[in-house]
């Protein structure tokens, strides 16, 4: 809860440091800010607290997922600031970001429907904003809009999927929901079921899983790069807790009305996403698609229900946001104007910046999943979670959209190693190199001492 | 049988179902981007009505209170979404969502 209340603060504090000219230390001091939130959170290891009436409640689960969120947010205001150096509204970006962290945070500790809505609108709007935040680009104004369509398009659903849920058990606490669905489940209204499912596609809206994806290449073309970075990373990472909380603790009781959906979204998630993917020359939107494809592995661990799905999830999404933090970095330092890198810009890159070639590549084949990367374990301790409840048919598909995933990877790392007649010679700050080391020193380690990652 | 103020519970359910279609078949089918604002309202104020209806079913505040919530969420959210169009009545000189194809494929 302090993590919280440190993150509010903080935001605030950003606001009115444009006021007192703080610009310069503005970063440094959100950076350790948060990195005080995350020791701060994990103070609580290992008891279970609840706040204001049970509204929230902090256990291992989102103590672990509000450090994961703290860091990628620490990494990401590392990979930012350069982005954002010439802005002049800094700090309101960086105040936007941070009551975004707010929301997700709450995202991951909620245990009533209210604050649920609160925690996603609080996101949510900060994003909306942070996506259009390049005015005069006309690209960055329709992913803007796009976003805000789509974001309260789904808020629409989510809020009816909870009216009626309310309506059915006249509780919004999600423990007294499955008390009741478990203790009434023969004469629950047909109603209450219609709630499950509406809000299960508000959530599958913010995770973007097919078939409601559709917003999400749009917008990660759109936005500016560092703020594609932000969404791709901790907006899913916040989303997936609250997928978790939702559907493995509150709604298991009435597993068999669900399952067999969020199945069929799992498996058209994964399939639909490799095929899209092959034939994109933007990168961004490549990467984009493949960021919907992982939602489609974490679903997988989602829909086998066992209670081991929680730490196989964090280390994924661990393994995920780190490879993507990663191929973001580079990618900031190879957009020149206007939001669009093809494939023809990767041409050369080897010979022109090598550290920037290799930083790439690592992450694009820990996205993959090859050994010894961290996305690998990722990729098989879902795989191996699927096989221990008997899903064989799921297991197939996924090796197979995972084999065209290498593919479309490929194709990247490939074009990165040719050569190019106009390769010139890029010069990289410090701190970004240093970025760089640190995102594939991760990668690697979390590949070959997965046990450490493996908290939960 | 179930009432909420003597009306039965099913027909609160039948209206807001129908004011939420409403804005959802809005949504999909106009093209102007303020129309699809007020179709998004229409699906929220459908979910207030719903919410009002079981909080006097159940004679608990929680409910009502949750409609405080959206009201206030639904308004900011308006405030951003506008200054979103006019951002992009700046750049483009309409509020035809048929003009947002720039990103595609």
């Amino acid at each position: 809860m302090n993590a919280l209340y440190i993150i509010c603060g903080l935001g605030i504090a950003s606001l009115v440091a444009e006021i007192v000219n703080l610009k310069k230390w503005l970063v440094v001091l959100i950076t350790i800010g948060i990195a005080t939130a995350a020791a701060v959170a994990t103070l609580d290891w290992n008891t279970t607290n609840s706040y204001f009436n049970d509204m929230v409640v902090i256990d291992n689960i989102s103590i672990a997922f509000t450090v994961l969120i703290c860091l990628s947010a620490v990494l990401w205001f590392w990979l930012s600031h350069d982005y954002f150096k010439d802005e002049t509204h800094i700090t309101d970006q960086s105040a936007l970001v941070l009551f975004a962290l707010v929301g997700a945070i709450i995202l991951t500790c909620f245990n009533n429907m209210s604050m649920l809505f609160l925690g996603i609108e609080i996101l949510s709007i900060s994003l909306y904003v942070l996506a259009g935040s390049k005015k005069d680009s006309i690209f960055s104004t329709e992913a803007a809009f796009k976003y805000f369509l789509m974001g309260s398009f789904a808020t629409g659903f989510l809020l009816m999927g909870i009216a009626l849920i309310y309506g059915a058990t006249g509780t919004f606490d999600l423990i007294k929901i499955s008390q009741f669905t478990a203790d009434h489940h023969s004469t629950l209204p047909g109603f209450f079921f219609a709630g499950v499912l509406l809000v299960m596609v508000g959530m599958a809206f913010k995770v973007s899983a097919v078939p409601f994806h559709f917003w999400a290449p749009d917008v990660y073309q759109g936005s500016p790069l560092a703020i594609t970075a932000f969404m791709s990373t901790i907006v899913k990472i916040a989303a997936f807790s609250a997928f978790l909380r939702l559907f493995l603790n509150c709604f298991s009781v009435v597993q068999n009305t669900w399952l067999f959906t969020l199945q069929a979204i799992a498996i058209s998630t994964m399939i639909v996403s490799s095929i899209t993917a092959v034939y994109q020359s933007n990168i961004k939107r490549l990467l984009a698609y493949s960021s919907v494809g992982h939602a489609g592995y974490v679903l997988l661990a989602l829909v086998t229900g066992s209670s081991d799905a929680n730490g196989v999830i964090f280390y994924y999404l661990f393994t995920y946001s780190v490879a993507s933090l990663l191929a973001f970095t580079v990618l900031t330092q190879l957009e020149k104007s206007d939001s669009d890198i093809s494939l023809t810009d990767l041409k050369g890159l080897f010979k022109s910046s090598p550290i920037l070639a290799v930083g790439f590549t690592i992450a694009l084949l820990s996205m993959a999943g090859i050994p010894p990367l961290a996305g690998f374990i990722g990729k098989y301790l879902v795989l191996n979670l699927a096989l221990s409840v008997g899903y064989i048919g799921f297991v197939i598909v996924a090796i197979i959209t995972s084999l065209v995933g290498v593919y479309y990877y490929f194709k990247l790392i490939i074009s990165m190693f040719q050569d190019s007649p106009d390769a010139k010679q890029q010069s990289i700050s410090i701190s970004t190199r240093l970025l760089i080391y640190v995102l594939v020193g991760l990668v690697l380690l979390a590949g070959i001492l997965p046990n450490v990652f493996q908290v939960i | 049988m179930k009432t909420a103020q003597g009306i039965p519970l099913d027909y609160y359910i039948w209206l807001s179902a129908a004011l939420f279609a409403i804005g959802v078949l809005g949504v999909l089918y106009r093209r102007n981007a303020i129309i699809i604002f007020m179709c998004i309202e229409l699906m929220l104020n459908a979910v207030n009505l719903l919410l009002v209806a079981f909080s006097n079913y159940y004679s608990d505040a929680s409910g009502q209170v949750f409609v405080f919530f959206i009201m206030a969420v639904a308004a900011a959210e308006v405030a951003v979404g506008l200054a979103i169009l006019i951002m992009m009545y700046r750049n483009t000189k309409t509020t035809d969502i048929n003009i947002l194809n720039k990103l595609k494929w």
